[in-house]
């Protein structure tokens, strides 16, 4: 959450951590990272009165930007945990399968950590504006054990391979999210933030 | 494809990078910031920061070093060194590290690992281990561990080498993934310094024995080494020291050469 604070500082914007969800009325934009297991950001999300929020402000139509798990947070419900997520997108989110092996013959490890290739899907001038001017399969810096599979295929915007097709990026209208960490993954993350925050006029708030 | 992670360790000294070279582009060996964004430019994959420092009143210092790093270079970081509570890394990552290695302090006392997995997720739980190779393995203490060789007993040591425990290293890279680190840094003491190449077979037991990754830590001295401990080792990420600091190998040249022989790394 540190990161992308800073992140979004150095690509020039001006943004509020807050705890306080009455904020996001007021927002311009809204990144909702999440670090740590679902059934704590989701309990969080509840008990703070940010869920119903998110949800409101993902209506609004402004720009909103989740990551990793603010991701998978979005989705109905997910092997991780117990409580149900936002339902924001339709699909559910499963634990990546153990025991494959990779093609130096070494085990591939669950979390998923490290730089893997970000394959967009369709053609360049459709894409979504977030990732204008990213080259296409740059890498980008993963950790997570847990991958969303969306109902509706083409909400899937990026994928990465890992053994299995891993959901690496997702767009329904204004609500954008990426398993990957933009903010760790040098220049070319960066660039995603400063993407959205021209779809922002002014603040954003994480 | 995930690709292998080339990682840099950078020993700090009370807010100082030890043991640099003064690389044509850098102003300030010592400065950690500088050195970080040199590396990120380089193509490093990832950062490690280990605090070396030995009076516990200056430890304050690193924590600037991590704000400081944190807000200018955009790749992951890793914390290590003196870190013996919960809160102390509620404190570094607070200050903007990725992830937090324990080391001494999770020997003492195991619990910090599922503590600091708890609260933080394991994702930012990296347990260090420096191990060395014992001469004359006691057979029974590594029974029940089918794939590692007879002659093979790794012991860990604790406090940056000078304490050796009685704790198999193997047995301690189970019994830590278990309680919920989610990476392994291991060092061969054995190796370390030595320029002969990582301790491969210590890398794949432990790689084969976990299912997080594992970084190869010790012994790098040739571009065929960083090779050795990702195919050999298993290794998920190799990482070097003062080869880098003292630019003998710098890490684009060490990328260009795993690109070449078929490793998939990322190349910026």
């Amino acid at each position: 959450m540190h990161s992308v604070e800073k992140a979004l500082r150095k690509v020039g914007a001006e943004p509020i951590v807050t705890s306080d969800p009455t904020d996001l009325a007021s927002a311009d934009a809204v990144v909702l990272p999440g670090v740590g297991a679902s059934d704590s950001v989701m309990n969080a999300l509840n008990t703070l009165g940010f869920s119903s929020r998110v949800k409101e402000f993902a209506a609004s139509g402004k720009p909103l930007l989740c990551v990793c798990v603010g991701l998978q947070v979005l989705f109905n419900s997910s092997e991780e945990g117990e409580l149900p997520g936002l339902g924001l997108i339709d699909g559910n989110v499963l634990l990546i399968p153990t025991g494959m092996t990779d093609e130096l013959g070494s085990s591939m490890k669950v979390p998923h950590m490290g730089w893997n290739q970000v394959h967009f899907i369709g053609d360049e001038s459709q894409r979504n504006p977030v990732f204008k001017d990213i080259p296409q399969d740059s890498h980008f810096y993963f950790v997570h054990s847990y991958r969303c599979v969306p109902d509706n295929t083409a909400e899937v915007v990026a994928t990465a391979d890992y053994g299995v097709e891993i959901c690496a990026a997702v767009a329904r209208g204004n609500v954008v999210g990426t398993q990957f960490h933009p903010e760790k993954s040098g220049d070319i993350g960066l660039k995603v933030y400063e993407n959205f925050l021209e779809l922002a006029s002014g603040t954003a708030r994480v | 494809m995930l690709t292998r992670r080339v990682i840099p360790c950078l020993d700090v000294d009370a807010g100082r990078v030890v043991k640099g070279v003064s690389f044509v582009d850098i102003r300030d060996a010592g400065d950690p910031a500088e050195l970080a964004a040199f590396y990120n430019a380089e193509g490093a994959d990832e950062l490690v920061f280990l605090d070396i420092t030995a009076s516990s009143d200056a430890r304050d210092t690193m924590v600037d070093v991590v704000e400081k790093v944190s807000s200018e270079v955009f790749i992951p970081l890793t914390v290590g060194g003196g870190i013996r509570s919960v809160d102390d890394m509620r404190r570094m990552l607070e200050a903007g590290a990725d992830k937090v290695s324990v080391n001494s302090a999770a020997v003492a006392s195991p619990r910090l690992i599922a503590d600091c997995a708890r609260e933080f997720g394991s994702q930012c739980v990296v347990l260090a281990m420096d191990v060395k190779r014992v001469a004359n393995p006691v057979i029974s203490d590594i029974e029940g561990y089918g794939n590692v060789p007879a002659e093979a007993f790794w012991q860990v040591y604790t406090h940056g080498g000078r304490r050796p425990t009685a704790l198999d290293a193997v047995k301690w890279a189970r019994l830590a993934t278990e309680s919920g680190a989610g990476e392994l840094l291991v060092t061969s003491m054995d190796a370390d310094g030595q320029k002969t190449g990582y301790d491969n077979e210590l890398l794949s037991v432990i790689s084969d024995s976990v299912t997080v990754p594992v970084i190869a830590s010790g012994g790098a001295g040739t571009l065929d080494h960083f090779y050795d401990a990702l195919v050999e080792g298993k290794s998920d990420a190799v990482l070097a020291a003062s080869l880098f600091h003292f630019g003998e190998l710098r890490v684009a040249e060490v990328k260009s050469y795993l690109a070449e022989r078929g490793i998939p790394v990322r190349e910026v």
